[in-house]
């Protein structure tokens, strides 16, 4: 999408294309980034079925494959819900910038 | 064509069962729970094919008038006074997201205190949202103006919810001859509804309503007045056409006797009535009164009332609500701002009148024109704001 759209350009009546949450990154917000083990990982799903930014990767055999980092809120669902016994294969550390 | 004795709101009522609109989500509220309520008869008997939503308040009613209007329905709904203020949250987001909803509103005092009956104050409270305001002065004038709010809110050119009101009792509940159309002919007259967003359409995926911060709300407002802006072509336009179809055309403001008027009264709604009986007869005097009826309040028709009001030497301007605190009432203040450059210009007297359905009569009218004609021999104003008809101590 274009950006600093003046009024005439907008679309009409506060409408946006559908999908631009995608254009947001908002793995800015992070103060705890999830970590991927692949070793570990029985790719039950947990983590992607409950993820609520969409943010876990699969790779072309739908297997999982990583971390969205552009839009993972490090909210540390998938870290919590990941049934593998510890260490599980998804873990917390804190965000360093 | 049909001439039949309605009152207001079932002049309402019936142009909304000829339109047959998608979905009508309504809460009932006097003096405007007849619109809705035989309206809800017409659903039960099957006459119409809408959706019918009775919710639990207006604040819902209007929530999902703007829900089934973003799916892409042509949707009305009906209420008055604390129902209008109980909207008043979602009202400017039907604005926002240009949803063509038509309100049928009829005009009754806010609280408090507690009253049901005729002013403008609930309307005025909610006249910068965006919404086109239209004025009826009679039965015959609520079924014609709910018939053109829908032509007027769905053109292309505006998408702008649009509310007809009629004022308390004074018009819902009272009985007068009317003409309506046949069903087909306002079956073609306003014709198919033209969708243009809709969240339902999957071939067209939208977000609608997102969070709208510094970066975008500026934008977004600005074309929202420019679409009010575009409101005053519309609505000529729509006004003409209907006279030219069905005989009896309308504009943003109406003079009577006004064009070589030395004193005028400026009205909305039923007082215009009321006026007209008191000029003819100030006429035959060879008194040289005239009325100004403001038919339209948002947007508001600045330029066509300075030039309407241009060659008279005094004016009554006639606000049937009060701001309690501005100089003077909201049509007052909007009038004499308007004629801050106009040059000659009239004496403007601002008369607060009516509130809470205090009956103005000829006699009252009588003593407005008197007071004006007055003025305008003396070039003097008296008191500029009036509080007209209230009992005043010693």
């Amino acid at each position: 999408m274009k950006k600093n759209m003046n009024w005439k350009e907008l679309m009409h009546g506060d409408a946006l294309p559908a999908g631009t949450a995608e254009e947001f990154q908002t793995g800015d917000w992070r103060s705890e980034r999830p970590i991927w083990h692949k070793e570990k990982c029985i790719n039950c799903y947990f983590c992607w079925i409950n993820c609520p930014d969409s943010s876990i990767l699969l790779d072309e055999n739908k297997k999982v494959a990583g971390i969205d980092y552009k839009h993972c809120k490090g909210c540390g669902i998938c870290a919590k819900e990941c049934p593998v016994k510890e260490p599980k294969a998804i873990t917390m550390e804190t965000e360093r910038r | 064509m049909a001439q039949l004795a309605k009152t207001g709101n079932e002049a309402m009522a019936e142009a909304m069962r000829q339109i047959n609109p998608d979905v009508v989500a309504a809460y009932p509220i006097t003096p405007a729970t007849e619109v809705v309520m035989i309206f809800s008869q017409f659903v039960a008997d099957g006459l119409v094919d809408t959706e019918y939503v009775a919710v639990e308040s207006e604040h819902s009613a209007m929530s999902a008038c703007v829900g089934a209007a973003a799916a892409g329905a042509r949707v009305m709904t009906g209420t008055s006074s604390q129902g209008l203020q109980l909207m008043s949250e979602i009202l400017p987001i039907a604005t926002a997201l240009r949803l063509p909803i038509v309100l049928c509103d009829v005009n009754r005092a806010l609280s408090g205190p507690i009253n049901i009956h005729c002013d403008h104050s609930d309307t005025m409270a909610v006249r910068d949202f965006g919404w086109v305001q239209i004025f009826s002065e009679n039965a015959q004038e609520a079924y014609d103006n709910t018939l053109q709010a829908i032509k007027i809110a769905e053109d292309k050119r505006l998408r702008l919810p649009t509310m007809a009101t009629t004022d308390g009792f004074i018009i819902s509940h009272c009985m007068e001859k009317i003409e309506t159309l046949d069903d087909n002919v306002v079956k073609e007259y306003v014709g198919e509804y033209q969708t243009i967003n809709s969240v339902l359409d999957i071939d067209k995926p939208i977000t609608l309503g997102s969070l709208d911060l510094q970066d975008y709300y500026f934008e977004h407002r600005m074309a929202m007045a420019d679409a009010m802006k575009h409101a005053k072509e519309v609505i000529v336009e729509v006004g003409k056409d209907f006279g030219k179809r069905f005989g009896r055309s309308y504009d943003l403001i109406e003079g009577y006797k006004l064009d070589d008027a030395e004193i005028a009264l400026v009205a909305l709604g039923s007082t215009c009535g009321t006026a007209r009986a008191v000029i003819d007869e100030l006429r035959e005097k060879g008194v040289k009164a005239g009325l100004l009826k403001i038919r339209v309040f948002r947007p508001f028709p600045a330029e066509e009332i300075v030039k309407a009001l241009s060659k008279v030497k005094a004016a009554a301007i006639m606000d049937r609500s009060d701001t309690l605190s501005a100089q003077g009432g909201q049509v007052f203040t909007e009038i004499r701002s308007a004629l801050f450059d106009a040059n000659p210009k009239p004496l403007l007297t601002n008369y607060i009148y009516g509130l809470g359905g205090r009956e103005i009569s000829l006699d009252d009218i009588r003593k407005i024109f008197a007071e004006q004609k007055g003025i305008a021999d003396s070039g003097k104003l008296k008191e500029i704001i009036q509080y007209f008809g209230v009992r005043q101590g010693g």
